[in-house]
């Protein structure tokens, strides 16, 4: 089962950086790194590594760059029908659902660390005056705990919207719009609430911290409950 | 000899569609075996059914003495398939999509690097190997998906259409791969081919299916017989429409026509050539060959399809 979903992780990470042609994919990342790794530690200075509130940006950071490759590796499968072949061969359900979970994870994962180690190297470089920067080790596990989740939560309601999504645009406006409607349903739902209520809701959510992981992580195994129960040969033959 | 497929009533509806209806077929182990329809007619149901890909509605069926309800894992793993479409990663090289179902097929890298060396020199590909596929010709992609469903030696090879969008000499090619494949490895192939001709050359068995009902199974030869009826053709010189009309009104006949020069008479039972013979220099035809005709499997395939309607 683990060679079977390393597998798929080889061939989707393949397609991944192929995906816009051998250099465009690497342009992408590339961009991605610059802009989070390099312009934002810069503007934040030292506040990068000292502020919590980044936890709140690495949560987000992995979830869209999950969403961009799940509802391809799923959604568009089907769509270039190469979907079919790959039921047809020995590999089971489980393997290929766990293969192209861990494959968009592991993408988001790994250039989440390449950038937050650029920003290190770069708050360092530019704002470190001869003192060694570096997160609060509460803080960096939290923002490896919340990237890991956050992925982990995009990657399984990817595979729900991609199950159900004719095509790969159909599948990531689904998710886009998901995503920014919870977004700014938050955002303007907080600021519509009185300020002493507004107030007592983020002084929960910040020292709830271990129990809001807590229940990120049973709401993950909770939708990737329900995608393995969804994805089905017979089923995704059919969709 | 065994039985590479066995379907005892096989059915599967859709809503309201039956896709295929009460399917027996039996398919000996190491023949080519043809399956023929029109369009919707049942025939990439059937093959989804076998692989496990779709459960039955009713019905059941063995593939290499596995159950496809129970034992679809155990088929799986020792099929491969040419599906409706080519299935290969188009982003991907040449060789990254053999490599990736090589993986899958747990072949150990020396041996998965030789075989895919090995199809793809077959196929012609390999001086292309490193190239994206979707930069590729039909023909060359359906050479390579070809190579991907014998990469791992499947003891049964679904293969659907595999020779559209080749060239003559492709195909030709092809169809010896598919010959030597069930000859000498003992490999045993379900075939679907709209082209007739490729199943009549290259089919020890084959099956015609309609509506999701299989019309007809046997050697293609049986089916020519038992589907068209007996039939003459000569060549000579004179042959004119009142000699195709006095043809037309001998006993037996069924009907006389010229086809490119051609005389074609079709009779009800047994040809009666020394009779046919007779009348034509009676009526100053100078005749230069005289053969027995059998009707073409196109034909016969036909005839069933009219006879069925």
């Amino acid at each position: 089962m683990i060679a079977d979903i390393l597998t798929i992780v080889w061939k989707e990470w393949k397609e991944i950086f192929t995906q816009r042609g051998r250099l465009g994919g690497a342009r992408a990342i590339l961009v991605f790194i610059v802009v989070f790794g390099v312009f934002q530690p810069m503007q934040w200075g030292s506040a990068w590594v000292e502020s919590t509130t980044g936890l709140v940006m690495w949560a987000w950071v992995p979830l869209f760059l999950v969403m961009g490759v799940i509802a391809d590796s799923i959604a568009g499968e089907r769509e270039r029908h190469t979907l079919e072949t790959l039921l047809a061969s020995r590999l089971s359900d489980r393997a290929i659902l766990f293969g192209k979970v861990a494959a968009a994870v592991g993408y988001a994962l790994s250039i989440t660390l390449i950038s937050l180690i650029a920003g290190l190297v770069t708050v360092n470089v530019a704002h470190g005056g001869g003192r060694l920067l570096l997160f609060p080790p509460g803080t960096a596990a939290g923002i490896l705990a919340v990237s890991l989740l956050g992925a982990l939560l995009a990657a399984a309601i990817g595979v729900l919207v991609s199950l159900r999504a004719p095509t790969v645009r159909y599948a990531q406006q689904t998710l886009s719009i998901g995503t920014l409607v919870i977004a700014f349903g938050l955002m303007f739902g907080l600021q519509a609430l009185p300020t002493a209520l507004r107030d007592a809701i983020t002084r929960f959510v910040a020292s709830a911290g271990p129990i809001a992981l807590v229940f990120i992580a049973l709401v993950d195994v909770a939708i990737l409950l329900i995608a393995m129960a969804r994805f089905h040969r017979s089923r995704l033959i059919l969709d | 000899m065994q039985e590479a497929i066995c379907t005892v009533n096989l059915t599967r509806d859709f809503q309201t569609v039956r896709a295929v209806d009460n399917l027996c077929l039996s398919v000996p182990q190491g023949i080519v075996f043809g399956f023929l329809g029109p369009n919707g007619s049942g025939k990439t149901t059937t093959i989804r059914l076998l692989l496990g890909l779709l459960q039955p509605t009713t019905g059941g069926a063995s593939v290499l003495g596995f159950d496809i309800c129970k034992q679809a894992d155990e088929i799986r793993k020792r099929c491969g398939a040419l599906l409706e479409h080519s299935g290969l990663y188009e982003r991907l090289s040449a060789l990254d999509n053999l490599e990736f179902y090589g993986r899958v097929w747990q072949i150990p890298s020396l041996e998965r690097r030789a075989r895919i060396k090995e199809l793809l020199q077959h196929f012609d590909l390999w001086d292309r190997r490193k190239e994206i596929v979707a930069t590729w010709s039909r023909g060359m992609k359906q050479k390579l998906a070809i190579s991907r469903a014998l990469l791992h030696r499947p003891s049964l090879v679904f293969l659907d259409e595999p020779s559209a969008g080749l060239d003559p000499v492709a195909a030709a090619a092809l169809r010896d791969d598919i010959a030597r494949l069930a000859k000498s490895e003992g490999v045993t192939v379900f075939l679907t081919t709209h082209n007739l001709a490729e199943a009549e050359r290259l089919c020890a068995q084959v099956g015609v299916i309609r509506g999701g009902k299989l019309l007809a199974v046997g050697h293609p030869n049986e089916l020519k017989e038992r589907a068209s009826s007996p039939r003459a053709e000569v060549v000579g010189r004179g042959i004119s429409d009142s000699v195709v009309s006095k043809v037309a009104k001998m006993n037996n006949v069924r009907v006389a026509s010229v086809e490119n020069g051609r005389l074609i008479v079709d009779y009800l039972g047994n040809a009666a050539i020394p009779e046919l013979v007779r009348l034509l220099v009676q009526e100053g035809v100078e005749v230069e060959e005289v053969r027995r005709g059998a009707a073409s499997l196109e034909e016969a395939f036909l005839g069933l399809m009219e006879a069925k309607a």
